[in-house]
């Protein structure tokens, strides 16, 4: 599906807010921002990832870009450098930038008005704005979600994280632009990571329907449990620009589905284990 | 095999305890029917009427409304104490 259908601010070419949001920490928020607007650049379109975890970035970490760090969200809230300064260009994809968050400042210097003309700014240069929210319900998280267009509700399979996606939602469908303005409401997809589908088959992990079904929103898809996922942030690579492995495909099944495209859901069943790999106990 | 090995379920996993729970506190009460208010009056009930032929405690009965698909499922799970036969009392002449 093309961008002018995907996108709800349709007509006017610009960007679509998404926002990688979850309540809880630790479920996935940074690894699923930096591998979804990755795959998102990967598939032609000009992405940028913002961080609002202010004060404890770690999105350059994931994306490898650590030392490419001059200027940041906040410097460019309060002027004290220019978003083009700001904004670090991918070395391996074209159409990805990442906009940092200030490792010093708290997140109390994220102005309501500053994020609004940040945001408004990036809209007009890119068509997906990825917004990696800090987990909690305070300022950052809140500053991450209010301009929202679409949500990614990153859940674990576990009991705590399904409910803050629970309280998530919630705020999503009442504190956000979208809801004080009357617009349509924020659009809310479902994405389950580190799955783990031999213990759902033992009984002993919620299942995906479990938790589609408690929280009652669109399901994008899951993410297997899997090794890469450090591999990759030990490289400082997201697991889309990666060589094939699971996480990645998983992800990429995930954008081609928020991008339009039906697809049928994989990695929600262990995958059989090989006579060899039995034997020699590999996975 | 007894009638009453017919009433013991398998043990719920502790997934199903998690889906449970979950079901109950979940704030988007009006975008699905949560458990209706009478099911602790009904699970009362039932144990009242149990307990007329079967000794069984408070906590080894429980009911639960699911939803698969478009029809909703009582389950009714009573846990059933193993019951020694006892010999018939000793009667004297
Ligand atoms: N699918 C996965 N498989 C294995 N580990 C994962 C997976 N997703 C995330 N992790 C790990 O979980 C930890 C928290 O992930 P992160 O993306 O930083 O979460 P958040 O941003 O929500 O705090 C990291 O150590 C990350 O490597
Ligand atoms: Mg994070």
């Amino acid at each position: 599906m093309s961008k002018e259908n995907k996108s709800p601010n349709e007509g006017q070419n610009l960007a679509t807010v998404v926002v990688v949001t979850s309540g809880k920490g630790g479920v996935g928020k940074t690894t699923t921002s930096a591998a979804f607007a990755a795959g998102l650049a990967q598939r032609g379109y000009k992405t940028v990832v913002v961080d609002f975890d202010v004060g404890l970035r770690n999105l350059d970490l994931i994306m490898g870009c650590e030392r490419r760090v001059v200027y940041d969200l906040l410097n460019v809230i309060h002027g004290e450098g220019s978003l083009n300064q700001a904004l670090i260009k991918d070395k391996r994809q074209d159409n990805l930038f990442i906009l940092p968050a200030s490792q010093t400042r708290d997140k109390e210097a994220l102005t309501f008005e500053g994020v609004r003309d940040v945001i408004a700014d990036l809209q007009e240069r890119f068509d997906f704005i990825v917004c990696d929210s800090p987990a909690g319900i305070e300022k950052g998280a809140m500053a991450a979600m209010y301009f929202a267009d679409e949500a990614l509700v990153v859940t674990n399979p576990e009991i705590s994280s399904v409910r803050d996606s629970d309280r998530i939602i919630g705020m999503l469908a009442s504190k956000t632009r979208r809801a004080e303005e009357e617009l349509d409401p924020v659009e809310v997809h479902l994405v389950i990571t580190r799955y783990d589908p031999s213990r759902v088959h033992r009984g002993d992990m919620l299942s995906a329907e479990d938790i589609q079904e408690v929280l009652a929103i669109p399901f994008l898809g899951v993410v297997p449990e899997s090794k890469s996922v450090l591999i990759a942030s030990n490289a400082g690579i997201p697991t889309t620009l990666c060589e094939e492995n699971d996480a990645g495909n998983a992800y990429f099944d995930i954008v081609d589905r928020f991008l339009g495209h039906k697809l049928p859901h994989r990695f929600l069943v262990a995958p059989k284990k090989g006579i060899l790999s039995r034997f020699f106990g590999k996975e | 095999m007894s009638l009453f090995s017919f009433f013991r379920r398998k043990e719920p996993t502790s997934a199903s305890i998690a889906k449970e729970r979950l079901q109950i506190i979940v704030a988007h009460g009006g975008r699905r029917p949560s458990s209706p208010e009478f099911l602790p009056q009904l699970q009362k009930d039932i144990l009242e009427v149990v307990r007329k032929y079967i000794p069984v405690g408070e906590d080894q009965i429980n009911l639960s409304l699911d939803r698969k698909d478009d029809c909703e499922v009582l389950e009714l799970n009573i846990a059933i104490p193993d019951q020694t036969v006892k010999p018939p009392p000793r009667t004297r002449f």
